[in-house]
């Protein structure tokens, strides 16, 4: 199958498997932090970690934009669809993620009309086929997904369609990146660069992360042959004490990003002052809100938020594991009280959180290697 | 919604509610069909309903499905489908034409798998319940001869057999509910499987330790389910499952994993390994037994759970499907 196959051709990875050996400093201990949820499902469901030599350490970032959400945003959006005749829109990874009083799912089960849909403009659609109703879309993600909302959103003010908003929790990539480098409790050799934000912004907004931290980076794509090329390139830069940007997805990613999407992100988001995110705290800048001249379409503007900051419960160490500290399995909740099926936070159910990757892929295998071998 | 969906959530309901209070002096692990003998004659029964939308798709309808998929069930433990009991839930203002097609669909279907509809009911509901129509079907199967299906037989070193491609039919019914923009040309599986089990008994027989239809919840649950029965572990390969392009394609786009996906035409064997070739070489010779494959191996560990093992070296857990698959956005 073309761009998949290719990318998985065990000859390459086993050959690029060799590189990285040949390349590490034995008497070094890296330590990569991927920064894209997508990239954190992709080692796992690949078993990537089982090619790398044991003194390269992937650390999981924060780039899931579900597990970044506090609950109390949750709680806020199904608080808003709980009046009459309203409709909540969510993609699938939303439906399962835990609000105080149950996911979305959970709503649904008990009454409330709950759809999932695959992007915004079919949420739209819903709007125009109920007009009795009224659609919200939960729109959530990084700056990938910001541009369909911002098309979406400016479709229905062009079509003049009132029984529709979006209760925007978009956040933006470069600040929980910056909020990493500024934790105390990292430290990090180089990162892992995320894909497909990256075909919406490009590479240049990652360059202070070269150029002032002097951390290289490497934009990588999800396939198993991308993600270990994007390791030699950033052995390479280590060997040459070398820190720059570079883009190992050029296929899908341009350098310069994507200028129309960037476009329609301007034209209807602005930066909120400040914003919550789970784990990382309040951080400035982080995130968008819709402006002014689509307040029409504003869910926060139409309706009453109830605007209530709900703490995790204590024992639940999301925030430490969204930050790389942790490793899922640390966790004291980690497949006890909190399962897929149970999940205390939302790393543990969405398909970018590193927790539900690390229970699914990983947290049973024992002896695993050596059986292999030996069936062969 | 999760308790139906043939994952965790269902196996808990069944083991945890249904089990002890209906059936609580019987022991052994969970089957699709019940092995009962009366007056010294040995036969098996299973029950089904059917509640797809939509009713019809490429491939076949909820009519061929209640037919293929009770026929199934008792194939796979092991017994010839001889007899069928229908009930339809139809809902009012169901359109005559659609009911007729698919009563003439059961009989096509019943006529083709060779097992005759001796008894149904009729019950019809108010309008807006039962999405058209519900078929819950009861089948009763004589013992094939040689075959003798037991989790607790499995031994490490087993191989396990798959019947053909997966995913066609979990793939097809996404499609036809039309919410997404994607067009692909496949239909569903469904199809009686008890042509390839009776070569299969025939064949390697006395090999055969264990057999399922992986349904609801696709190959993954299937397998996770006899990993618990037999307490050992699985390792797949998953280069040697077979797959269409166009499910592997849907399911990449989709962010689906296809292990994860109805099937309503395949099945999974376990085999002694002495048996192994020959119950493979039987299977490939029939038409619809082409695409069979050997995709692993019983091993000790890692015990109660299944391991997929990628061409390259690396390897992941797979598990029992989790409430519906949902599609990944992002």
């Amino acid at each position: 199958m073309k761009f998949v196959d290719e990318f998985r051709a065990p000859e390459l990875i086993t050959r690029t498997s060799e590189e990285i050996r040949r390349l590490v400093d034995p008497a070094r201990h890296y330590r990569f932090m991927e920064v894209c949820g997508g990239h954190t499902h992709a080692i796992y469901r690949f078993g990537l970690k089982d090619l790398l030599p044991d003194n390269v350490e992937l650390i999981h970032g924060p780039g899931c934009p579900v597990c970044v959400l506090p609950m109390g945003r949750i709680d806020d959006g199904l608080a808003l669809s709980q009046q009459d005749n309203v409709i909540f829109a969510a993609f699938g990874d939303m439906m399962r993620v835990p609000g105080t009083h149950g996911s979305p799912l959970e709503y649904k089960a008990r009454g409330m009309d709950v759809r999932i849909v695959y992007s915004p403009s079919d949420a739209l659609k819903l709007a125009r086929a109920n007009l009795d109703k009224h659609v919200m879309f939960f729109a959530i993600g990084f700056e990938t997904t910001a541009p369909s909302t911002a098309l979406t959103l400016m479709r229905a003010r062009a079509e003049g369609i009132r029984n529709f908003s979006v209760f925007c929790n978009h956040v933006t990539i470069i600040p929980a990146i910056r909020a990493i480098l500024d934790s105390p409790d990292m430290r990090l050799d180089a990162f892992i660069g995320p894909g497909h934000v990256s075909t919406v912004i490009g590479c240049r907004p990652y360059e202070w992360i070269a150029k002032e931290e002097r951390k290289p980076i490497v934009i990588s794509g999800f396939e198993p042959l991308d993600m270990l090329q994007s390791i030699v390139m950033l052995l390479r830069q280590l060997q040459t004490r070398e820190a720059k940007v570079e883009n190992q997805y050029k296929r899908v990613v341009p350098w310069e990003g994507n200028r129309a999407a960037l476009k329609a992100m301007a034209e209807v988001f602005q930066l909120r002052p400040y914003f919550e995110w789970r784990g990382l705290g309040f951080i400035s800048q982080s995130a968008l809100r819709i402006r002014d001249a689509y307040a029409e379409w504003d869910s926060e503007r139409r309706f009453d938020v109830p605007g209530v900051r709900v703490t995790d419960p204590k024992a639940a160490q999301c925030g430490e594991v969204l930050k790389g500290v942790l490793k899922p399995h640390q966790c004291k909740l980690f497949g006890r009280e909190c399962t897929p099926e149970h999940p205390i936070g939302a790393l543990m159910v969405s398909s970018e959180g590193s927790c539900a990757a690390y229970y699914n892929y990983e947290h049973r295998k024992t002896a695993a290697a050596t059986m292999l071998s030996q069936t062969a | 919604m999760a308790h139906g969906a043939g994952g965790k959530a269902s196996r808990r309901l069944v083991e945890g509610l249904f089990a002890p209070l209906l059936c609580a002096d019987s022991t052994g692990p969970l089957t699709d069909a019940a092995q009962l003998s009366i007056e010294g004659t040995r036969f098996a029964i299973t029950t089904d309903s059917f509640v797809v939308k939509p009713l019809r798709f490429p491939g076949g309808s909820i009519g061929e499905l209640a037919v293929n998929g009770t026929v199934n069930d008792l194939a796979v433990s092991g017994a010839r489908a001889e007899v069928m009991a229908v009930t339809y839930v139809l809902e009012a203002g169901l359109p005559t034409e659609v009911l007729e097609a698919e009563v003439r669909a059961m009989a096509a279907a019943a006529q083709r798998a060779g097992v005759r509809i001796v008894s149904g009911d009729t019950k019809v509901v108010e309008h807006g319940k039962a999405d058209g129509m519900y078929v819950t079907t009861t089948g009763i199967g004589s013992m094939i001869r040689g075959l003798k299906i037991d989790a607790r037989s499995v031994r490490p070193g087993d191989k396990v057999l798959l019947s053909g491609p997966i995913g066609d039919h979990g793939i097809t019914i996404l499609l036809s509910r039309g919410e997404l923009d994607l067009e692909a040309e496949l239909c569903s599986d469904t199809r009686p499987v008890l042509p390839l089990v009776e070569a299969l008994a025939a064949a390697a027989g006395p090999g055969i330790r264990w057999m399922r239809d992986p349904t609801r919840g696709g190959v993954a649950t299937s397998l996770n389910e006899l990993a618990c029965d037999c307490g050992l572990g699985i390792v797949i390969d998953e280069e040697k499952i077979p797959i269409h392009d166009a499910v592997r394609g849907a399911c990449e786009l989709l962010g689906l994993d296809p292990l994860h996906i109805a099937n309503e035409g395949q099945f999974l064997a376990v085999i002694a390994p002495e048996y192994s070739d020959a119950a493979l070489n039987a299977l490939n010779l029939l038409p619809g037994g082409e695409d069979a494959r050997m995709i692993g191996t019983v091993c000790e560990q890692p015990a109660g759970a299944v391991l997929a093992a990628t061409s390259y070296g690396g390897s992941r857990i797979v598990d029992m499907l989790v409430g519906d698959p949902l599609p990944r956005i992002c």
